[in-house]
């Protein structure tokens, strides 16, 4: 019953979150556009795939509240208190990067960046080589954010200033962007946006409070928005380096 | 049969993390999992879920996307143009006002941006808002996706607005009172939310694609980067204005009541 209840209330959230996108483009298709739609796109399509999206994201965020985020959390604050540096940046790392693999919008953008690179000839334009530039992408972006997490475990451990960090960050980001190819630049940055949202967040943030509460004299607030922070700024240092090796 | 093929795909997707949660629970702090059943489950949840939700993407969120892209900036819908005249960036209105719309509309009625100002408003003890942090957080995310719009039918680099963006950043980063800093750079994460991302990435790459001379590859990303900038600084600048609000009352208190 209990079960039930958060379900519909997820759903709920879910559907408050689609509202505001379904309301501004049928007031734009009706009002503004009024013209039929191309014959590339099914109403009836639309409308079932919308649903997937509400039944697929409630389900999702039921299941992450129902086994990863409890496990997840309890792991976070037992390594926390464990006392072993090299466990606990182990751990940091494989939590950033497990929870970013499996984060929806990264593997959708990686999806189309995928495609559009491909489209415009820098790899191979064959269906094996997109899926192999997304999951590249995706593992790079993952990769980023669990040394993200490890970076600001040690800021945490060691209290370095977090805004000298940041603006550092934002230093190698310009400079990389001088040298990268233009062509990753958009993907780059467009990657530090996407890998702070639906699975990474809650973890991520419960590691920071973990410590922060373990360790005497550290805020709970500050250093658990702190992993945040890194997490969107490293993946763009990896991506444009990774632009750099070659793609 | 493609809902099995897209349910292998995302049991691969998930594998790491349940690996690692298991893992390291089992191998490391070597305790049992509580209520083994019930997570699970969670996780079975959480394969099927995620499954519907990037069957939903491909077949819904990014063909919206696209199709509100072509249909905006498609030479039948703009208004016409003179025998060999280039089309002026004004021309392309209906697709910042969309831009706008899109960016305000999905993000002032955030939930988790509902709890996070009020808190904040408690926090501060009176000097933020709620209601107007929230408007602030919007129109930053409404003015970063705006501007990227703008940005692709200029076909100007992304660079120089990340780089504008950056300065902004750091110079208010160094002015705001402490206590919000941590708040501006949520706030840039909370806007990019699951179901607003593709819609972003799939409405850039579209106009990308439909208008003369611009590149999907060259031009197309940067939105969500930019929607994610944007809050960040409005936030900040909410914030100093509230503080300095709050100084100027404070200084005419006491002159008024000399009076």
């Amino acid at each position: 019953m209990d079960f039930a209840f958060s379900l519909l209330r997820q759903m709920r959230d879910s559907l408050r979150d689609l509202a505001p996108v379904v309301l501004v483009i049928g007031f734009f298709q009706l009002v503004v556009v009024q013209q039929p739609l191309p014959d590339s796109v099914n109403l009836l399509d639309l409308f079932t795939g919308l649903l997937f999206v509400v039944i697929g994201l409630t389900l999702f965020i039921q299941g992450l509240q129902l086994g990863l985020f409890p496990v997840g959390e309890g792991l976070a604050q037992a390594f926390a208190r464990k006392g072993s540096v090299f466990w606990l940046l182990l751990f940091s790392f494989a939590l950033g990067f497990g929870s970013t693999v499996a984060e929806p919008a990264l593997i959708a953008v990686a999806a189309k960046a995928g495609e559009v690179v491909a489209e415009g000839g820098l790899i191979a334009n064959t269906l094996e080589a997109q899926n192999a530039f997304a999951f590249n992408l995706r593992m790079v972006v993952a990769a980023s954010v669990g040394t993200a997490v490890v970076v600001g475990v040690i800021r945490i451990l060691k209290g370095w200033p977090l805004h000298f960090m940041i603006i550092g960050g934002y230093i190698i980001v310009l400079l990389l962007t001088l040298a990268a190819p233009d062509e990753i630049v958009g993907i780059a940055y467009d990657s530090g946006g996407v890998t702070t949202s639906t699975i990474t967040v809650p973890l991520v943030t419960a590691l920071g409070v973990g410590l922060a509460t373990a360790i005497k004299g550290r805020n709970p607030m500050l250093d658990g928005f702190g992993l945040i922070a890194f997490a969107s700024v490293m993946p763009i240092i990896f991506v444009l380096a990774y632009g750099l090796i070659g793609v | 049969m493609q809902f099995l093929t897209i349910l292998f795909d995302t049991l691969l997707d998930i594998l790491p993390i349940a690996a690692i949660i298991f893992g390291f629970q089992y191998l490391v702090i070597r305790k049992k999992v509580k209520h083994l059943p019930q997570v699970l489950a969670g996780f079975v949840l959480v394969l099927i879920g995620l499954s519907f939700f990037l069957m939903g993407l491909e077949q819904a969120l990014f063909p919206m996307g696209g199709l509100m892209a072509e249909q905006l900036s498609s030479e039948t819908f703009l208004p016409a143009l003179a025998e060999g005249a280039q089309r002026h960036w004004s021309d392309y209105y209906w697709i910042y006002i969309f831009a706008f719309a899109i960016g305000a509309s999905t993000t002032i009625a955030e939930p988790s941006l509902i709890a996070v100002s009020i808190k904040a408003g408690e926090i501060s003890g009176g000097t933020i808002n709620p209601l107007m942090l929230r408007i602030a957080v919007a129109l930053g995310m409404a003015f970063g996706i705006t501007l990227g719009t703008w940005r692709i039918v200029m076909g100007y680099p992304l660079q120089w607005f990340v780089l504008g963006a950056y300065i902004l950043v750091i110079i208010q980063t160094l002015r705001s009172p402490k206590s919000i800093i941590p708040l501006a750079f949520d706030s840039g994460g909370v806007t990019t939310s699951t179901i607003t991302v593709p819609i972003i990435a799939a409405l850039g790459l579209g106009l990308a694609a439909s208008i003369p001379g611009r590149s999907p590859v060259m031009d197309g990303f940067g939105m969500i980067a930019l929607a994610c900038l944007f809050p960040i600084i409005t936030v900040m600048g909410y914030a100093q204005i509230a503080e300095w609000k709050e100084k100027r009352a404070a200084k005419a208190t006491p002159a008024a009541s000399r009076n």
